[in-house]
């Protein structure tokens, strides 16, 4: 071949390999940008799906990890923890998050902080097997993907679902196209915080009125599926020098069963494990279902956390020996800006509640 | 030669069969055209054309199908 | 496993990568590995069904082809010493010899075919036949699994039998080869029905990697995937709604369902076919086309030369003409004219034979009596057109409107609609019921009916119903440019960047707008406890 042939082959397969890297950059970059349009925001309405993913935005340097479902993401404020008792701590929690998806959470966790304790609302014990897409999706699509997210998603994925629909979040959700808002381009890329430090605020007040009894069940016993992941909790705690902390929020509803009770009690007591079933001590905390509950007893608002986190905050520093940090500069710029957020939250929830009852 | 054309032209009476020759391929005759054919044929010339000779090159032209017919009346091999 | 499923794509890019990474030489063995994985994983015990028929139909057409060649070697020798009566006596015997054996292995395969199909459907019948006659037992019915693409490898296979017995084409010595040819995984799933002859052209020649064929292929399967997953799942909604509540769905509805189930139906078949063909291509073998734009037909039987093409040839190769000028038809036919006169005699062979192929057509299509009408429908019209040509005749003689375009519509739309109402007998649960809808869309019709609730009781948006229209209108578009030649060879010689816009633009309307996946809708997140 003569050198002009050849400067031409060069020149042209330099050509094809530019073309071929700009194909792929358009392509990639498309379907980027699609799955970005078509995820849900959560930003209003259903804000739950957004909370899991606020965690990595965190400095990572906590004393308590709450992790759980919403008896604890609505029913502890780590604002009054820090006011009060100078504990640094989050709350890694979702809707009707799973006792694996728990796990997985806690053992993606403990390899970026190692916390002084670790909390665990034991309701989540009595679903033994997955439950709804829906609330999968929004508890694991948060996830930065580790090898504990790949195993969550195993063990929460139901017949319809399929692995590759998490890898590639666009084959769940393309059919949103018809109910796209203007929320998916705003929040295209960056999302607000719908949490404070994992607690999701309400301040309206409804007041439980009549809580039915529980209904009798044929079978008491937890799953054996459910329990395998409390002891695994268990020993992931122990091998990174973690107390594990089990508590149960003080929601009158889901019912929480005498023999279920037992269960926690015992399994607490042959692993040395602190339990605190909040049920039972509404009065200490000064809970007061007819204000400090804003779903009829399901969950505290703002009042009933406040109490609540006041009451367990005792618990964690006297009890449980997590010492305060207040003082520590960093932290105190830290939740200061965090009380600004807070307080500005409750305020214009406030407001909003007033206009409407000037409305009414 | 006279004879098949007559059958043809009963068939189809406004094709010209002694100059067309994609008879088949053109879409002309149809499968039925073919079965009422081979029956008219099979009884006037006395031969007996078999399923596996029904294929376009001895159907596609009144030439065609008369060589098939003649061949078949001299059967040899 | 679906050709609409991520397990497929899956399984595609692994056969094609490694196709053209190994040595060229065992490139079809390994399709065969291929098929049989495939065949696996759609039922593990299909594989000892498909395995019998192979081994049965290979055998049977290597016996015969080595009577064929003994008897030609043994024949030439002596038969110069014989009469033409011997000559004649001879040969007969010897065909007579090869026929036997084809019959066997006909009647196996189709016998296996029939029970696993048919024998359920023989049993309701029974029943219904004992209940008539007061009788209190009623048979149960049996548990068989259905292996897939049964009635299509079976026929596949036959025809290869039929070709060795007529001498048409030589028996495959290869068993790999021919088990190939029987399981070729791109057919199995919904045919087309190959002929040995043309499919072993490219099946088992050594194919090197060619741009031009694979993105050939490749774009043949992604059009296909866009008619399944835009088109024909999405239309499938509504028509499912329409069939399964007759009681709200009448009259107009029926008239509205007849019509979908049409654009249904078409774009779910050629959309299969299209990813069957497409796969095919980009391996290098060619599989014949089965569809050449169906609803631009202008009559039933241009129809049926345009629709499942190769079911329609093989019936009638295989069936139709055997059948129709066998000894005992002429018999039947001269005893006929003998007895009923002409003009009846010389119809009786077209029209029994052609009433047993539809017949058989039919029931090939399904265990169900409904299939069994839907032919015999299609019979009948058939028929009717057949006896109504001399007045077509005398019509076009008088009024020039043949070939005109506003005359050629006329017969087009005709014709969709015909074959849109005999295709009723598909949706509908059984005959009468058929009927019953039938007869509403006439008695019961009602444009005001069409835009009450129940429309959208069906289950579509109007974002689907938009989806619908413009896919539609491209799918015209696409095969109105078709008809001047291959819609991707002329996409072929645009420029690169043009190319590009429209194979990612047709992906990422199959990403987006396809009805697969579990679907969003904000019901789902409603909850009463988290």
């Amino acid at each position: 071949m003569t050198e002009i042939q050849e400067k031409k082959k060069k020149k042209s397969a330099a050509k094809r390999g530019g073309c071929i890297l700009l194909c792929a950059v358009l392509i990639i970059g498309s379907l980027w940008f699609l799955q970005q349009l078509f995820m849900p925001k959560y930003m209003h309405d259903i804000v739950e799906g957004a909370m899991i993913a606020e965690y990595y935005q965190e400095e990572k340097d906590h004393d308590v990890i709450f992790v759980g479902d919403c008896e604890l993401y609505e029913n502890i404020s780590p604002q009054v923890l820090w006011d009060e008792y100078g504990i640094n701590s989050y709350i890694r929690g979702s809707a009707q998050q799973l006792i694996w998806q728990s796990y997985y959470l806690m053992e993606e966790t403990l390899r970026y902080e190692k916390p002084k304790a670790i909390v665990f609302n034991v309701l989540s014990l009595k679903y033994n097997e997955p439950q709804k897409e829906a609330y999968n999706r929004m508890t694991l699509d948060g996830m930065r993907w580790s090898m504990s997210k790949v195993h969550s998603i195993e063990a929460s994925m139901l017949p319809e679902e399929n692995f590759i629909e998490y890898v590639f979040p666009i084959l769940r959700y393309h059919s949103r196209y018809s109910s796209l808002t203007e929320d998916d381009l705003t929040y295209l890329v960056k999302k607000d915080a719908v949490t404070h430090n994992g607690y999701y605020m309400r301040v309206d007040v409804r007041p439980a009125e009549n809580v039915p009894e529980g209904k009798p069940l044929g079978d008491y016993t937890f799953g054996e599926n459910a329990m395998s992941y409390l002891v695994k909790m268990n020993e992931l705690c122990k091998e990174n020098g973690v107390e594990l902390i089990l508590v149960k929020a003080p929601s009158l509803y889901p019912y929480w069963y005498d023999e279920w009770e037992e269960q926690v009690e015992v399994f607490a007591k042959e692993n040395d494990l602190k339990y605190y079933n909040f049920l039972k001590a509404t009065d200490e905390i000064g809970l007061d279902f007819t204000e400090d509950t804003y779903d009829a007893g399901l969950h505290l608002n703002l009042s009933g956390a406040e109490k609540l986190s006041r009451y367990f905050g005792r618990i964690l520093s006297e009890e449980c020996g997590i010492e305060s940090r207040r003082g520590e500069a960093a932290l105190e710029a830290q939740w200061d800006e965090k009380r600004q957020a807070y307080e500005a939250d409750r305020d214009a929830q406030y407001a909003e509640i007033g206009k409407n009852r000037n409305e009414e | 030669m006279d004879e098949l054309l007559e059958i043809l032209r009963d068939l189809h009476p406004d094709v010209d069969f002694e100059h067309c020759d994609d008879l088949v391929d053109g879409g002309i005759l149809d499968s039925f055209d073919i079965v009422t054919l081979i029956t008219e044929i099979n009884d006037t010339f006395d031969v007996a054309i078999s399923a596996n000779e029904i294929v376009p090159e001895n159907f596609n032209s009144a030439e065609a199908l008369y060589e098939l017919i003649v061949s078949k009346m001299d059967a040899e091999d | 496993m679906l050709f609409t499923s991520y397990e497929f794509l899956l399984f595609l890019l692994i056969v094609f990568t490694l196709y053209y990474l190994i040595p060229k030489k065992w490139q079809w063995k390994f399709l065969l590995l291929a098929s049989y994985v495939f065949y696996f994983t759609a039922g593990r015990t299909y594989l000892l069904y498909i395995g019998a028929t192979t081994v049965t139909t290979y055998l049977a057409a290597r016996k015969i082809q080595d009577r064929k060649d003994a008897f030609k070697a043994s024949f030439d020798a002596v038969k110069q010493g014989l009469t033409r009566e011997e000559k004649k006596q001879k040969k007969e015997a010897e065909k007579k010899h090869q026929f036997r054996l084809m019959l066997v292995c006909l009647l196996f395969n189709l016998g296996i075919l029939a029970v696993i199909k048919y024998t359920n459907f023989t049993i309701s019948n029974i029943n219904g036949i004992l209940h008539a006659f007061g009788s209190e037992k009623t048979l149960s019915f049996v548990n068989l699994v259905i292996p897939m693409g049964i009635s299509f490898y079976t026929f596949q296979s036959l025809g290869y039998l039929i070709d060795v017995y007529q001498g048409k084409i030589k028996a495959e010595r290869s068993l790999g080869k021919f088990a190939l040819f029987v399981s070729f995984f791109p057919q199995l799933v919904q045919g087309p029905i190959s002929r040995y002859s043309d499919l072993a052209e490219s099946l088992y020649t050594e194919h090197k990697a060619d741009y031009r064929t694979i993105t050939l292929g490749l774009e043949r399967i992604l059009w296909g995937f866009f008619k399944k997953l835009v088109i024909a799942d999405r239309m499938l909604v509504a028509v499912n709604a329409i069939i399964k509540d007759t009681e709200t769905y009448n009259g107009a509805f029926a008239f509205v369902g007849m019509l979908f189930y049409a654009l249904e139906l078409y774009a779910d078949f050629t959309g299969g076919i299209d990813i069957t063909i497409g796969t095919a291509q980009t391996l290098g073998i060619t599989v014949t086309e089965n569809f050449n734009r169906p609803y631009f037909s202008k009559s039933i039987k241009e129809y049926w030369k345009r629709w499942h093409i190769t079911m329609g040839t093989w019936f009638t190769d295989y069936i139709f003409y055997p059948l129709s000028i066998c000894k005992s038809m002429q018999k039947l036919s001269k005893f006929s004219r003998k007895h009923f006169g002409e003009q009846i005699g010389k119809r009786i062979p077209v029209y029994l034979a052609s009433f047993i192929v539809w017949f058989t057509t039919g029931i090939w299509h399904g265990a169900n009596w409904n299939f069994i009408a839907w032919g015999i429908g299609n019979f009948v019209v058939i028929m009717i057109s057949q006896e109504l040509e001399p007045l077509y005749y005398r019509f076009h003689s008088r009024f020039r409107v043949l070939g005109k375009t506003w005359f050629k519509m006329f017969q087009v739309v005709r014709t969709v609609l015909i074959m849109s109402c005999l295709r009723m007998f598909d949706c509908y649960r059984d005959v009468p019921l058929t009927f019953k809808m039938f007869g509403s869309m006439f008695t019961k019709f009602s444009v005001k009916s069409l835009t009450g609730a129940a429309f959208s009781g069906l289950g579509l948006t109007v974002w689907d119903y938009a989806i619908l229209l413009v896919g539609a209108l491209l799918l015209f578009t696409v095969s109105m440019l078709g008809r001047s030649g291959s819609v991707r060879g002329k996409i072929a010689g645009f420029a690169f960047p043009v190319r590009f816009l429209i194979w990612y633009g047709l992906f990422l309307t199959v990403l987006v707008f396809g009805a697969y996946g579990i679907g969003y809708s904000a019901s789902q997140f409603i909850y009463n406890q988290f």
